[in-house]
């Protein structure tokens, strides 16, 4: 077990029907790396983002997102063995996420999460996509709507910080002079960078990308693991991603996690799982001890 | 493909074109052959007799065949030459012709409202006034409150409600109701109502949270009927068919307006009319509107409002990025409720009597259709698709010297909703996203662009 | 027991023309997902279509078979009803294919409203009372003087429509027609890429339930001989109803629908309050969306993330 892990995923099962996506799944990511969940398609790795963003809830299995220190993972079974869904204290909080519905899990677990098939407010602007982002906040900060009909200035205050804070992620991901365009008149490279800066103004801990690379060409490639870099190293958000692209995991992971048919066939550092042969068999399709004779066939 | 020579091109055109129009003459033909060729009548003994309109049927297929023939000789190839010749630069000067008209429309429209009771007591004098200022003036603007009341639902929050109804209704029978049985004013159960409407539309919305598009809209229809047959069947509380009468009208801050030594005329030296209530019932709605104009604006820049368009866009991100999208559809909902509790407390005021009939599907039908006409989201394009369809019903009224022409049979006023249907189904053809489609965003960083309607979307709810 | 026999006998009667017409709901709604609003008083035009059809055969023609009128009737109505939606949906859907998904919405409703206004003005207003046809009735059993009757209307429309939906089923089971809706119905595009032709199968689809309708509407004027231009509306949202509750999209649903929704009706009325019979049809709308969204027989939609 990792102690200072953000995430703990344990004995995580999903069953649709007759079919198993995922079975007993269990690995953890750090808090302050890149952790990355890989495998080839269809493998369950969205089935498992999914399960942790509480969009759907696991048939079986726990997950637990720690807001504290290493000792606060003591108190996960008392935490278990109750009702609540999260313990709150002045040692941090602990979350059982699978407890909790999607909202519930960004607004107060702090998990914030991206699209395969990117879903940002088409219609509204970039700016606009940055502001729903920081919504939370705004509600408490308008009185719930009351002071902001009201017009007092306690809500212009807090409106003008949460523009400037969306213009400084504008800044970042190169997108400041866009900042009033519709967002879906952005090109795709720029829509998936835009989504992560709006996961990343609801201020998670833990940041889910699902598959943030695809599509993208070589230099908006390079581009966003720059951006996942600096969201590592500037940020107190810990990053979570798919991706069934080994090039761009293997460049910006800590830390890999390979999943097929539902099931972990390694976890490791990304040397570890380079060199493991159950993952090169797993996608090149083939049976373990075939791995040697097809790599050297194709070259590898 | 080869080009057609160009003189054969026209003649084939023409040849097309009557066969189209042939095509289209005999198929008028069956579909009105019943309908139009025959009319049932009752005859002296009550039995149904059949009566011949040969002439009317021919006029209606000739009117077929005439109107096919104008759209493929004159508006089809109309449409064409205007596709090919395509000026660079007219779509830019286009937008900034629109910018200027919508910069000086808002104060413009803002102005003729308010000064409307007075320009109609100058145009008509006193005798023709209240026809005006209530017919058109209160009528619209109620409309205009609904539709900008039903925009916060449909047109913001992107949620289908067919049965908007219902909660003009419950805030007409609030008031009805409350105002005959406590004696409470105007003005005070003005909000009692409106929360009341809050309130059931919060109790609606619980149940049909998960439902989706269409099953929504099927889901508040039943709603809205379920809530008007309630009303028809609990005759001890409603009333029933009957409604309710007698409601006290709305008084001058405690001063009523009748002909009294204390009413409104008196206290003030002036000779009685009616005209005064019909004044002050305007400014009322006018201020109603106004207040309801103010607030969506308000909501829109707003978290809440925010919320609205973002749950239309995209429900799944909304709660990835911590949305409670529960809570924001029922605000939607209560917010509409709300505005429409409003417009109904002061209906029963204006009228002094309400029955289910006022409440009917119909009603709901047309102030969707205002919110999709107009354009959803488009305050103002709700503004202007109310007074021209609520309007143009109106002045339906006023066409007697149409009975010169079709003679004194022909009666204008009941082919008012034969063409309010079919003027919706053809703005839907030539504008499907309503006549104001484009969006202004809420917040700006540098300059506020408006947005282009294609990439609004429409909302699954 | 012998007033729930009778009901069930009503129930079924009624439950036959909701399943007609929610046919033509289910198969609108499969192929292009909407709600064709002006369904309901297409079904109201074709009894009036069938009143007219009915008066020209007894009054000029002559004709007294009542079983040679009621068939003539029938193919009229079928055939003015089918050209009736065609057009409709030629002029105020079409266009809108592919557009904002609310134009389509809408425009039926303008629909809805335009041919309630037309049947009003072209044919007044006042209600259209026939005198009543095939009144004999069976006794099928007594009791203390109390008699359970099937009359011969009700054996007529159980008849008509059994044939009706056996050859219905046929075409869309058994043929090429029924292979292009149900294409069209999974995916357009692919279905016009493997050359089926898209718009000309769903015309066909809005004339079959058009042609359905009216045989409803046939057998409602001859069930309670009156109609009037606002009856589309009350008997169309119950159909609508009886396509929900089956399982919108579903064929064999919408009939066990209307069945379902016919004896609610009935039976509601006979032991709770006829009064609020629509309360309860409206109710069991809401109730089903709510509860079942995909009906008895439809198929559950799964929410993809």
């Amino acid at each position: 077990m990792i102690p200072d892990a953000i995430l703990r995923v344990e004995h995580l099962t999903m069953r649709f029907g007759g079919l198993v996506a995922v079975h007993d799944l269990s690995f953890a990511a750090r808090r302050g790396e890149i952790t990355a969940l890989i495998g080839p398609n269809g493998a369950g790795k969205t089935t498992v983002f999914n399960c942790i963003t509480g969009f759907y809830k696991p048939t079986e299995g726990r997950i637990a997102l720690n807001r504290g220190g290493p000792s606060l993972w003591n108190e996960l079974d008392a935490l278990t063995a109750s009702s609540v869904r999260s313990r709150k204290g002045p040692g941090g909080s602990l979350y059982l996420l699978e407890r909790m519905s999607d909202y519930l899990v960004t607004m107060d677990a702090r998990v914030a999460r991206t699209f395969q098939n990117i879903r940002l407010f088409r219609g509204m602007t970039v700016l606009e996509n940055l502001l729903v982002a920081q919504h939370n906040k705004l509600m408490i900060a308008s009185g719930f709507t009351l002071f902001g009909i009201l017009g007092l200035p306690v809500y212009a205050r807090a409106e003008s910080a949460a523009i400037e804070r969306a213009a400084a992620w504008l800044e970042k991901i190169g997108l400041i002079d866009r900042a009033d365009d519709p967002a879906g008149d952005l090109p795709y490279g720029a829509q998936r960078r835009l989504e992560i800066a709006r996961a990343m103004c609801t201020d998670p801990v833990l940041l889910c990308l699902d598959e943030p690379a695809a599509g993208l060409n070589p230099r908006e490639s390079t581009e966003l693991n720059e951006l996942l870099l600096s969201i590592r190293d500037e940020t107190d958000t810990s990053v979570l991603l798919i991706e069934h692209d080994m090039s761009v995991v293997m460049q910006i992971s800590d830390h890999v996690v390979v999943l097929d048919y539902g099931v972990k066939i390694s976890d490791g550092s990304r040397e570890d799982v380079r060199n493991d042969p159950k993952v090169i068999a797993a996608y090149l399709g083939v049976e373990e001890d075939e791995v040697e004779a097809v790599a050297s066939e194709v070259g590898l | 493909m080869t080009a057609p020579s160009p003189a054969s091109e026209p003649r084939t055109d023409v040849a097309r074109a009557l066969k189209h129009a042939a095509i289209a003459g005999l198929v008028s033909f069956g579909m009105l052959l019943p309908l139009i060729g025959f009319r049932t009548i009752q005859d002296m003994r009550n039995e149904l007799v059949l009566e011949t309109r040969p002439l009317l049927l021919a006029s209606f297929v000739l009117l077929t065949i005439a109107g096919s023939l104008l759209v493929s000789l004159v508006l089809v190839p109309w449409k064409q030459r205007r596709a090919a010749a395509h000026i660079p630069g007219e779509s830019v000067r286009r937008a900034h012709w629109r910018a200027h008209v919508a910069k000086w429309l808002v104060p413009f429209a803002l102005g003729f409202v308010v000064l409307y009771p007075v320009i109609v007591l100058l145009g008509t004098g006193f005798g023709g006034a209240v026809k005006w200022i209530d017919n058109f003036g209160i009528q619209i603007l109620i409309y205009v409150m609904l539709g900008w009341g039903l925009n916060i639902v449909v047109g913001l929050a992107g949620l289908l409600d067919l049965g908007y109804v219902a909660f003009y209704a419950v805030g007409a029978y609030s008031y009805a109701l409350l105002a005959k049985e406590f004696g409470l004013s105007f003005w005070i159960l003005l909000p009692l109502a409106g929360t009341l409407s809050a309130f059931w539309g919060i109790l609606l919305g619980f149940p049909v949270l998960r439902l989706r598009g269409d099953y929504l809209a099927i889901v508040t229809l039943a709603f809205g009927e379920i809530i008007r047959l309630i009303l028809i069947n609990w005759v001890d509380f409603t009333g029933g068919y009957a409604g309710v009468s007698g409601i006290p009208r709305p008084t001058f801050f405690g001063i009523p307006f009748n002909a009294n030594d204390d009413g409104f005329a008196a206290v003030f030296g002036l000779e009685f009319t009616p005209l005064y209530r019909t004044i002050f019932l305007y400014y009322v709605i006018l201020g109603l509107a106004l207040l309801t104009a103010f607030v969506t604006v308000r909501l829109r820049r707003l978290p809440v409002g925010r919320a609205w368009e973002a749950l239309r866009e995209d429900e799944i991100a909304c709660r990835s990025l911590g949305l409670n999208t529960t809570n924001t559809k029922l605000t939607a909902f209560a917010m509409g409720a709300m505005f429409g509790g409003f417009a109904g407390s002061f209906f029963a005021a204006r009228q002094g009597f309400i029955s289910p009939e006022s409440f009917t599907f119909m009603e709901s039908a047309i102030i969707l259709a205002i919110v999709v006409l107009g354009g959803m989201g488009s305050m103002i394009g709700v503004a202007i698709a109310a007074v021209a369809m609520i309007g143009g019903t109106e002045i339906m009224r006023e066409l007697e010297f149409l009975k010169l022409i079709f003679g004194q049979d022909f009666e204008p006023t009941q082919y008012r909703m034969l063409l309010f249907g079919l003027a919706m189904v053809l703005i839907m053809i030539w504008k499907p996203r309503g006549l104001i489609s484009t969006r202004e965003p809420s917040a700006f960083l540098k300059e506020r662009k408006t947005v282009a309607a294609t990439f609004v979307e429409e909302g699954r709810g | 027991m012998e007033v729930f026999v009778q009901q069930l006998i009503n129930g079924i009667t009624l439950g036959s023309i909701y399943g007609l017409i929610a046919i033509g709901y289910t198969m609108v709604f499969g192929i292009i997902g909407m709600v064709n609003f002006a369904h309901g008083d297409v079904f109201m035009v074709s009894s009036f279509i069938a009143l007219v059809a009915a008066l020209v055969l007894t009054t000029w023609l002559g004709i007294s078979s009542v079983f040679l009128s009621l068939f003539i009737v029938l193919i009229v109505g079928m055939l003015l009803t089918s050209l009736v939606s065609w057009t409709i949906e030629r002029l105020a859907y079409r266009p809108l294919r592919g557009s904002f998904r609310l134009a389509p919405l809408i425009s039926a409703i303008g629909m809805s409203i335009f041919l309630m206004n037309f049947v009003q003005v072209a044919q007044g207003p006042r209600n259209k009372a026939v005198p009543p046809m095939l009144q004999q009735v069976i006794v099928v059993m007594e009791r203390d003087g109390y008699e359970v009757t099937v009359s011969y209307r009700q054996l007529v429309i159980w008849a008509v429509t059994a044939f009706l939906l056996l050859a219905f089923w046929y075409v869309v089971s058994k043929t090429s027609l029924g292979r292009a809706q149900r294409a069209c119905e999974q995916d357009q595009k692919m279905a016009s890429l493997t050359g089926v032709d898209v718009d000309q199968t769903i015309s066909i689809t809005f004339v079959i339930g058009a042609a359905l309708a009216a045989v409803a509407g046939t057998m409602y004027l001859m069930y309670y001989g009156v109609v009037s231009f606002s009856d589309g509306f009350v008997p169309g949202i119950k159909a609508f109803t009886a396509a929900v509750l089956g399982g919108i999209g579903s064929i064999p649903g919408a009939v066990i629908g209307g069945l379902l929704i016919g004896l609610i009706e009935t039976m509601w009325s006979a032991y709770f309050s006829i009064d609020y019979k629509d309360v309860a049809a409206f109710s069991v709308l809401v109730i089903t969306l709510i509860f079942l969204p995909q009906g008895i027989l439809g198929r559950p939609e799964v929410e993809k993330v």
